[in-house]
């Protein structure tokens, strides 16, 4: 494995502690290009991981705590009338680009903001782009947002629909820390300063060259024949209300390069599939039985027990 | 194995797929009993109850043997026999516990499908057990693949059925027949005929008309002109004033006839009916079955005519019947019932005395049919005790059977030999297939005069009163259409050309696949180029064909395995896992060989080395980008020389 994301690994979990899978899948996910949904209760540090990540990784930072009376324009920025510009002397409009104008976004608790508001940060994720009044203005690179949600029997959110949920490659749980964890939580330093303290181990450049080299990593055709064969297991299985999309089978695939990637291997092998297939498929999938308390990685669970490898 | 709801759903509407078409010949009782059983047992399911218990289906089940012995007077026979399965196979249903118990409603579900070709052999019941047939192969399906979705499942059907059509076409063409039905006991044929051995005017009001297909008739070359198609039935002698009968057979000399113009040869493919006679058109010389022709020139078969049959004819048109007629002949076709209409008596006689010879008392007849203002009608009203003389001089409506009768007793009254011929007339074209469709409502009765140098000559009084009814058929003679069944009635030309392409279909059906007897099987198998065909050589082609066939398939089917294991790092593979599963280590399906390799290393840390060894070879070489001919080396080396 390159040192780089090596150092990245190690220099995260001084600071996550007891989270070391949650933490790699959340890597996995950027440098396969994609975005990722924490979907947690408060408090568990979702806030902290993506904090660190962009520190470690040398990233602008910007985090939105979306609410329910907030506006698209709160996000992607206003004209404001500008009465003496330097430049023509009369008044003029001029941009503010709003906070997702940066490398890694936190948008935390996105289901607690309106539909619309919802949309024009999922539209922004995914054309990479933000468009208004007429004008087109690109993202910085690499852009990778990490929205988090309450989970959705809380009070006053707005669950994200089905097709937003395919936005985010992945969605991942934290869950508490374990004992011996938590214990070195409260016994260390505040994380705040930690991550104040905490020095990039990257550049923007050096992670846009890792996101090509993930592109690179090799599937053989065994390995399609796997994918394959989990897609369509899904489609005609009577257990799940849709099969897995081709979108999905892109991303699933992705996903899995990364995870090589990350552990040194320049080709996927069916546990990598595996291993990422939770987070990938879980947001994904519905059971036929319970479409209210579907638990996704149960189920993605029983899906991989019921595909054998090829 | 419990059995999930869907798949006893699939089973519950397998067998009533299977058995509704026999609610229409089944005892009453039994179709409730089923559909009662059937919503119970449909209910049971739904709400999840426990089964009734075995004494209860025990009571049931003797009960309904009890009621189908009671209905029947017997457990055997086809229609006792068919009631019991059905009864039987639908108890079943409620002792539906394992896979074991699915299995054999299965296998009773397909074998029901047979049964319900004892009754009916048509297309549409064809296309209808086929449809049955694949939700039956679907069920199946269910049961093997547990949670597959419905149409990946019907897909399975459906292919299972694909792949056997080639073998069904093949035991079809090449097994050997049976002559007559298979199922044949003779009231099985239990077709309905629009002609019967008698005759008795008057006493229907109401003419039953089918519009089943009696015979079709195909040309050798040019067809005769619809009003000479006299189609030759039964021939009634005898009259006791009220029904016309054949009479006893008289043991007579041969019929003989002059013909004065060249034959007509024609093929006949004729319906069941269950009677001898073959109908030919008047008058018949040669058939090509064995058959008597008999002095008033029926032609019968040897038995009752109880399967489809077809046989080649040649008929004379224009003759000379019977010049030299024997006297007790044309004594017997004279003779009249005493007491009986004594008003006809009283005009033929005055025709007799008034007229200078038969011949002139004939066309009197017919222009009396004429011009009195008689009615042709499907309806007529009934007739009396004197029914000639109420026909001839009250009602005056009536059909041919009307006009049949009373002619010929006006010309026996006036000392003139006649006699009642009964057959078909006519005929419907089919221009697609190039034959002629003789339906039961072309049904006809006409009557047959004895004229000195003459013979016998054909006198048709229905034709005096409505020509049309001999020229172009029923439906132009008759006023209003709604009287006539579906088949028989004139219509649109797109309805008329459906009907005709629909017609010839069937056609074919019955004789191809109905009718492929011995005689069809053998010519049909002479012109595919098979010589000396004999029981033995046919069922040396059946299995070394059946063979090909399902070696084909198996080459098939094992080439779909082979792909998955012609990958040779593969099989190495598998044999490794082999050698694991043997000390006890066995991968499962969706295990992934890191993952099994860790396992097996915890579980056998004196073989970890080797374990991981092999391992990092054929990851390498099953899902690396440049696998090398010295890994699999190296592999297949591991592999052997991994012991356990």
């Amino acid at each position: 494995m390159s040192t780089l994301l090596h150092n990245v690994i190690a220099q995260t979990e001084q600071v996550i502690l007891g989270k070391p899978h949650q933490i790699r899948l959340a890597l996995a996910c950027l440098l396969a290009r994609g975005h990722l949904l924490i979907e947690d209760l408060p408090g568990v540090g979702k806030t902290t991981l993506a904090h660190v990540l962009a520190r470690t990784l040398g990233l602008q930072f910007a985090r939105i705590q979306f609410t329910s009376d907030m506006l698209p324009a709160d996000i992607l920025g206003v004209s404001i009338f500008q009465r003496d510009s330097a430049a023509s002397g009369n008044g003029e409009f001029k941009f503010h680009p709003g906070p997702i104008f940066a490398q890694m976004i936190l948008a935390d608790e996105v289901n607690r903001a309106t539909p619309k508001t919802q949309s024009a940060l999922l539209e922004a994720m995914e054309e990479q782009q933000v468009t208004t009044e007429g004008i087109t203005r690109p993202l910085p690179e690499p852009f990778f947002v990490i929205a988090t949600q309450n989970p959705t029997h809380q009070i006053g959110t707005f669950p994200l629909p089905e097709s937003q949920l395919d936005r985010f490659l992945m969605r991942i749980q934290l869950g508490y820390p374990d004992a011996q964890a938590e214990r070195g939580l409260l016994a260390g330093v505040e994380r705040r300063e930690i991550v104040a303290r905490l020095q990039p181990q990257m550049q923007a450049a050096e992670l846009l060259a890792l996101q090509q080299q993930v592109k690179q990593v090799h599937a053989s055709p065994a390995l399609l024949d796997y994918v394959q064969a989990i897609l369509r297991h899904t489609r005609e299985s009577a257990r799940y209300v849709h099969g897995l999309s081709p979108r999905a089978g892109l991303s699933l695939l992705a996903a899995a390069r990364a995870w090589a990637l990350l552990h040194g291997r320049n080709a996927v092998i069916p546990e990598d599939i595996q291993t990422v297939l939770p987070g990938v498929a879980s947001h994904r999938l519905q059971s036929v039985q319970d479409v209210q308390t579907s638990d996704g990685d149960k189920l993605a669970r029983e899906l991989i027990e019921a595909v054998a490898i090829p | 194995m419990k059995l999930s709801a869907p798949l006893i759903y699939g089973l519950v509407a397998s067998i009533l797929l299977v058995s509704a078409p026999h609610a229409e010949h089944l005892p009453p009782w039994v179709v409730a009993v089923c559909a009662m059983l059937l919503a119970w047992r449909t209910y049971l399911n739904w709400s999840g109850n426990a089964l009734p218990p075995r004494w209860l289906l025990l009571t049931i089940t003797l009960a309904g043997v009890g009621g189908i012995l009671i209905s029947f007077h017997t457990l055997f026979g086809r229609e006792a026999g068919v009631a019991l399965l059905i009864l039987l196979a639908t108890l079943k249903l409620l002792e539906l516990r394992t896979a074991r118990d699915a299995t054999v409603l299965i296998q009773l579900s397909s074998f029901i499908i047979i049964t319900n070709f004892f009754y009916s052999q048509s297309i549409p019941t064809a296309l209808y057990m086929m449809f049955t047939l694949l939700v039956i192969m679907a069920t199946w399906a269910h049961m093997h693949t547990g949670t597959l979705a419905l149409r990946p499942r019907l897909r399975i059907a459906a292919t299972l059925l694909l792949q056997a059509i080639p073998l069904t076409l093949l035991l079809f063409v090449l097994f050997p027949r049976v002559q007559g039905p298979l199922w044949g006991m003779p009231q099985d044929a239990y077709a309905k005929s629009g002609l019967d051995d008698k005759m008795s005017p008057g006493s229907i009001s109401k003419l039953s008309l089918s519009d089943a297909v009696a015979f079709r008739v195909a040309f050798r070359n040019q067809a005769p002109l619809r009003e000479q198609m006299y189609w030759r039935g039964p021939v009634l002698w005898d009259y006791n004033g009220l029904t016309w009968t054949q009479g006893l057979e008289i043991r007579s000399k041969q019929p003989q006839l002059d013909n004065l113009a060249s034959p007509v040869d024609y093929t006949v493919t004729l319906e069941p009916h269950n009677k001898t006679w073959l109908f030919t058109l008047d008058m018949p010389t040669q058939v090509s079955v064995p058959a008597t022709l008999t002095y008033d020139f029926q032609v019968l078969a040897k038995a009752p005519v109880n399967a489809r049959m077809r046989y080649d004819a040649r008929s004379q048109l224009a003759y000379r019947a019977n010049v030299e007629e024997a006297p007790y002949q044309l004594k017997r076709a004279t003779a009249l019932p005493s007491g009986f209409n004594p008003r006809a008596r009283q005009l033929a006689a005055e025709w007799r005395n008034s007229l200078p010879g038969d011949e002139a008392i004939l066309q009197t007849a017919l222009r009396y049919f004429n011009r009195e203002g008689f009615v042709y009608t499907l309806e007529p009203p009934l007739l009396g005790n004197h029914a000639v003389d109420d026909f001839l001089f009250e009602t005056r409506k009536g059909f041919c059977e009307h006009y049949a009768s009373s002619f010929v007793f006006l010309m026996r009254a006036a000392g003139i030999p006649a006699r009642v011929a009964t057959g078909y007339q006519g005929g419907e074209y089919n221009e697609l297939g190039g034959y002629y469709i003789v339906r039961q409502s072309d049904a006809h009765a006409w009557a047959e005069v004895w004229l000195k140098d003459r013979g016998w000559v054909r006198t048709d009084p229905t034709a005096a009163v409505s020509p049309s009814r001999v020229q172009m058929g029923l439906n132009a003679a008759l006023p209003d259409n709604a009287v006539l069944p579906f088949f028989a009635r004139t219509q649109s030309p797109l309805l008329l050309k459906l009907r005709f392409n629909l017609d010839a279909f069937t056609n074919q059906w019955n004789q191809w696949v109905l009718g492929y007897n011995t005689e069809r099987q053998f010519a049909f198998l002479t012109r595919l180029g098979m010589e000396d065909i004999s029981w033995q050589k046919m069922a040396i082609n059946l299995l070394i064909g059946s063979g090909v066939l399902v070696g084909l398939l198996s080459l098939l089917m094992l080439r779909q395995l082979y792909t998955h294991r012609k990958d040779q790092v593969q099989a190495l593979y598998l044999k490794f896992c082999r050698k694991l599963a043997r000390a006890g280590l066995a991968r499962a399906a969706h295990e992934g060989p890191q993952d099994f390799a860790a396992r097996a290393a915890r579980s056998q840390p004196q073989h970890a080395a080797a374990i991981q060894n092999i391992t990092a070879h054929y990851l390498a070489l099953r899902y690396g980008s440049q696998p090398g001919k010295h890994g699999l080396l190296a592999l297949r080396r591991a592999v052997a020389a991994f012991k356990i």
